[in-house]
Formats: C-alpha cells, sequence, structure tokens
C-alpha cells in the first residue's frame, strides 16, 4: 500500500502535526519508503495466530483505588506554559 | 590521580571508597572535571555538578558512618529520558523544553536509594527514536572513538549515545540507558562497553519519558560484566507505579559473575548470519563461539525463522504505541507551546515545531497504521507477527537452549552524517539484530569482543531466557576474560 498527498495531509492532521503544503511530497516519499518495507509482513501465514499482547506471562495486579496523591496544584502547574491562578490557560475552545 | 579516578571500575571504586583510599567527593569531582574537558563530545545534555557534589559529600557522611549503600559514592550518568526531580529533563527534544520534573523515576531513585552520585544527564536521540544520536535536539554525540589514523567524526549509535560514550570516555563509572529496539546494546558495542537490556518488567518504567511501552525498558552501561551486574541490581525490582514491573525477587547478579558455563548449550542463530555482514563481523561471532567452548559451553546451531520480520513489525509496533504516548505533548500542561489561531491550530503548530524530523515522521507512521480501516492490515498482523517471533525463540529455550550468541550490531560505528539521510531504513537496519529481544521481551548483553580492522570496537550479543540474566552475566564475563577490555585513546 501507498499513500497519496492527501493522505499525508490526513494523516498530518489526525497527528496534530501542522505540515506544510512544501514538505507534503517529500513526506509522501518517506512514508512510503516504510510501508514499503513493511510490506514483508504480508508473506507471514498469520492464520490462527493470537496477536501479542502482553510479552510477559503474568496476571495484572490489582490495587484498591483509593486517592494516593494529588491536592498540589503547584506541582502540577509548575510547568505550564501559560496559567491563571490554578488553572491551565488554553485559545478559546467554545464560543 | 584524577586519571586514576576516572579510569576505575565500580567495583575498583566501591573497595578504594570502602578502605579510604579517596572520598566521594574527590571521585565526584575528577568526574566533573574530565567531564569539563569532554565537552567537544557533547555526551551530556545537563552537567549537574552542584547536585553531584552534595551527593557526593552526603555518601561521605554515610561511608564515615559505616552505612554505605551498594552504589556509595559512585558517580553515574543518566540518560535524559528519565525523569530527575527538578533536575531539567528533555528526552533530547525541543518539545519538553525547560521541563522540570517534580518526580523521579524509580530506577533513578533507586540508584539514590544505594548511594549513587548523579553526575549528570546524557544525551540521546529524541524520544530514544534513532540509531545514532543524531536525531537530537542538542545535536549528536561525538564517539570518542575514531578510525585509526583518521579523525572523521563519529557516531557513538543511539539512543543512548550519550551515557555510552560517557562510560567510554570515563566521564562517568557507570551509566543508565532505556533500550526499545536496541539503544543500549548497540551504542555499547560500538564504544567498546557493555551494555545490557533486562527482561521486560524486570525494571521499572516509572518516570520514565515514554516512547513505546511495550517495548521500553532501562539497562546499565558500564566498562565491565561486573560492574554491569552490580548496576542491574540496584536498578530492578517490583513497582507498584508500574503494571507491568515483575514482582519477582531480584537475584545477587554480581555472584552470576565468574560462575562456571560448564555444560550451558549456546544457540547460534543461522537466521542472524545475513548476507553483506562484514567478514570481521563473522570471524568474530566464531571466535566468541570458541571462547565458550573452551569455558565448557555446548554450541548449537537453532533456527528462529521468523528473524527477517522483526524489524518491520518493530516499525509497525514501535510507531503506534509512540503516536499514542507522545500525544501528551500538546503545549498545555508543559513545555513549548507555539500561539495558533485556536486550540487545534496551537497544537498542530507547537507539535510541529517541537518535534524533530524522525519523531514527526514516526508519529505519523504510528497514526496512519492504527487509522480506521489499516489498523487489521497493520498493527494486528504485526502483534501477529510478534506473537510467532517470540515463539521461535521459546521453541529453543524449550529445547534446553539457556542462550544464544549472536553479532551485536552488523557494522561498527560510522561517521556522523554517513546513514540515512537519503533513506531511513538505512540507519533502522542498524537494529536487525537486537530488535527481536525487544519484540520477544527477553533479556540481552552486548559485551566488547574486539577491533575490527580500522580499530573500531565490536561487540556480540548474548540473548537469554526470560530472566536469565544472570546466565548472561556469567557467560558475558567468559567473552570479557577471552577478549579484554577496550578504551579509546584520549584526542578531546
Amino acid at each position: 500500500m501507498s499513500v497519496d498527498a492527501a493522505t499525508v495531509r490526513r494523516i498530518a492532521h489526525l497527528a496534530r502535526i501542522a505540515v506544510a503544503e512544501e514538505e507534503v511530497e517529500h513526506l509522501r516519499g518517506e512514508i512510503n519508503a516504510i510501508l514499503a518495507f513493511v510490506e514483508q509482513l504480508s508473506e507471514v501465514d498469520v492464520h490462527g495466530v493470537e496477536p501479542m499482547t502482553s510479552v510477559t506471562p503474568m496476571k495484572m495486579k490489582r490495587r484498591p483505588d483509593r486517592v494516593t496523591a494529588g491536592g498540589d496544584p503547584d506541582s502540577v502547574l509548575r510547568n505550564a506554559p501559560a496559567r491563571e491562578g490554578n488553572f491551565f490557560v488554553v485559545p478559546k475552545v467554545v464560543e | 590521580m584524577a586519571d586514576e579516578l576516572t579510569s576505575l571500575t565500580i567495583a575498583q571504586a566501591r573497595i578504594g571508597l570502602a578502605k579510604k583510599d579517596f572520598t566521594a567527593s574527590e571521585l565526584a569531582d575528577a568526574h566533573l572535571a574530565a567531564m569539563e574537558r569532554a565537552r567537544a563530545l557533547n555526551a551530556y545534555v545537563l552537567e549537574t555538578p552542584e547536585r553531584a557534589s552534595a551527593m557526593a559529600r552526603a555518601a561521605d557522611a554515610r561511608i564515615a558512618k559505616g552505612a554505605a549503600g551498594p552504589l556509595e559514592g559512585i558517580p553515574l550518568a543518566v540518560k535524559d529520558l528519565f525523569a530527575t526531580e527538578n533536575v531539567r529533563t528533555t528526552a533530547s527534544s525541543r518539545i519538553l523544553g525547560n521541563f522540570s520534573p517534580a518526580y523521579e523515576s524509580s530506577v533513578t531513585e533507586n540508584l539514590w536509594r544505594d548511594g549513587a552520585v548523579l553526575l549528570g544527564k546524557t544525551n540521546c536521540d529524541e524520544f530514544a527514536m534513532g540509531s545514532s544520536n543524531e536525531t537530537s535536539a542538542f545535536g549528536p554525540v561525538v564517539s570518542p572513538w575514531r578510525r585509526k589514523g583518521k579523525n572523521t567524526p563519529l557516531v557513538p549509535g543511539g539512543s543512548s549515545g550519550g551515557s555510552a560514550a560517557a562510560v567510554a570516555a570515563h566521564l562517568a563509572l557507570g551509566a543508565i540507558g532505556t533500550d526499545t529496539g536496541g539503544s543500549i546494546r548497540q551504542p555499547a558495542s560500538f564504544t567498546g562497553i557493555v551494555g545490557m537490556k533486562p527482561t521486560y518488567g524486570r525494571c521499572s518504567r516509572w518516570g520514565i519519558v515514554a516512547f513505546a511501552s511495550s517495548l521500553d525498558q532501562a539497562g546499565p552501561f558500564a566498562r565491565t560484566v561486573r560492574d554491569s551486574a552490580i548496576l542491574l541490581r540496584s536498578m530492578a525490582g517490583y513497582d507498584p507505579k508500574d503494571a507491568t514491573s515483575v514482582d519477582t525477587p531480584v537475584p545477587d547478579y554480581e555472584a552470576a559473575v565468574g560462575k562456571s558455563i560448564r555444560g550451558m548449550r549456546i544457540g547460534i542463530p543461522k537466521e542472524y548470519r545475513i548476507e553483506g555482514m562484514p567478514e570481521e563481523i563473522e570471524r568474530l561471532w566464531q571466535q566468541g563461539g570458541e571462547w565458550l567452548k573452551a569455558a565448557g559451553a555446548e554450541l548449537v546451531e537453532v533456527s528462529l525463522p521468523h528473524t527477517r520480520y522483526a524489524l518491520p513489525a518493530y516499525y509497525i509496533v514501535a510507531p503506534a504505541e509512540a503516536s499514542s504516548n507522545l500525544a501528551r505533548y500538546d503545549g498545555v500542561r508543559y513545555g513549548l507551546r507555539a500561539p495558533g489561531k485556536d486550540v487545534i491550530g496551537m497544537y498542530e503548530k507547537t507539535r510541529a515545531e517541537g518535534f524533530g524530523s524522525e519523531v514527526r515522521r514516526r508519529i505519523m507512521i504510528g497514526t496512519y497504521v492504527l487509522s480506521a480501516g489499516y489498523y487489521d492490515a497493520y498493527y494486528l498482523r504485526a502483534q501477529k507477527v510478534r506473537t510467532l517471533i517470540k515463539q521461535d525463540f521459546d521453541n529453543c529455550f524449550r529445547t534446553g537452549i539457556h542462550a544464544m550468541l549472536t553479532p551485536a550490531t552488523p557494522s561498527a560505528a560510522f561517521g556522523i552524517g554517513e546513514k540515512g539521510t537519503a533513506d531511513p531504513i538505512e540507519m533502522y537496519l542498524n537494529d536487525v539484530f537486537t530488535v527481536t529481544v525487544n519484540m520477544a521481551g527477553l533479556p540481552g548483553i552486548s559485551v566488547p569482543a574486539g577491533l575490527d580492522a580500522q580499530g573500531l570496537p565490536l561487540g556480540l550479543q548474548l540473548i537469554g531466557r526470560p530472566f536469565g540474566e544472570e546466565s548472561l552475566l556469567a557467560l558475558g564475563q567468559v567473552i570479557e576474560k577471552a577478549a579484554g577490555i577496550f578504551s579509546p585513546k584520549t584526542w578531546w
């Protein structure tokens, strides 16, 4: 499979990465080179094979559902690029 | 004196500190001075001299009280992928900017608990995506090694290139890194040191900047196998904060170093004999087998039929997980923010400016293979192939194979800018021998085994059964004993 320019733009938008029009062709080439490389997987017979979901056979541990941290807005917000009081500031989302 | 201090192994430094031949402060100062002289290598992205001095003084106080931990006063370098409390952590990406974590990663916390001293944070490929350290936002690391009679700057390998270079150039007694597809073992091989990727789940991933969560694992870099064992013992252990960390006791890894390997069955996987592999590597591989045989191991040719599919499957699974993990970098809570006309525009501009080209490419590949209509064809199929890769190993281990011996890399270190600029696949092929181990969640170690005709180090890889780290250390020590220890000549 290979992608066209419209697909490159669509993937970029899904990934939330701005792509300039002059980058599209170059990206298309790179993505297609990688897709061509992974194409060899189609020759593997995977009939009846379970997809891997956990590489080590282990039972997931359970823990009590309780609050173990929090109540410290300053350490949560200390790296914020923009804050107001105890809030992160973002561009207007709702008109 | 200072040069002597930076040339010690961790095991030797431990004895010297206990005998009060020198103090932890002197040891830290000697390294800080060496780091200053070696800035041309660009191994560290942040030196932490004040913290190092304070930690060394505290170590000296504990030694004086007779309360020394297993790593007391040992100065280490930490890949800038581990969150360190109040110490800038960037994953070598612009998007994290001056991110200062409010918490400490579990693995580094374990090192400080045992008395280790932080020298600084080391350079790496951006978000650990690379095999040469050239994708770092801080620029490439220059290997301390050079080809005989040449001064072409070489790569130290990647992604943990700074950690590897720091240990090889005597800018730390040991270092820690992470390995998602070979990011510890390949740079260890390129710089002539020992690098180990433990079994998936052996070390906690909590507080490590995530790349591909089902593959990422922390591990040590050191100049000897014994030193790797010492570091791993402190790093490993169950952590309730990482649901994939394994709750089994941590063995005394050091006790395995020097143990007899008599009667061990070592698999030589025939699929690792790839086309175009330099003859020197082929010869070294055979030599490694001879060393193990001479020490009493039995060599058995084995087959891992799905080996050639590991790399393509990896380039679906890893980008897919990365595209999900890296969704968090949105310019809202930390790091870089680029203004946009609305919130989506802000996300898109921030991520376009903050991520380098390799990271952008992998996020886009990952987004594509997970997108509606393509998930089954790519991601699901790759996860099935992954099952087959693991089954190949399981089948061999079931026949009584204790470990496998393979080359660590298909070539020695290459020059900065030499590979992957025209075709990304060329760079990806570096990990052809190491990536299978991550796909199967197994432990692997790269041990220096010789120098090529150009005078550059080459490593051999040992692959173990799940939680077979002790066998790898015993076997690795046999190779080390036969091959010797390799150090670059100082030119910087």
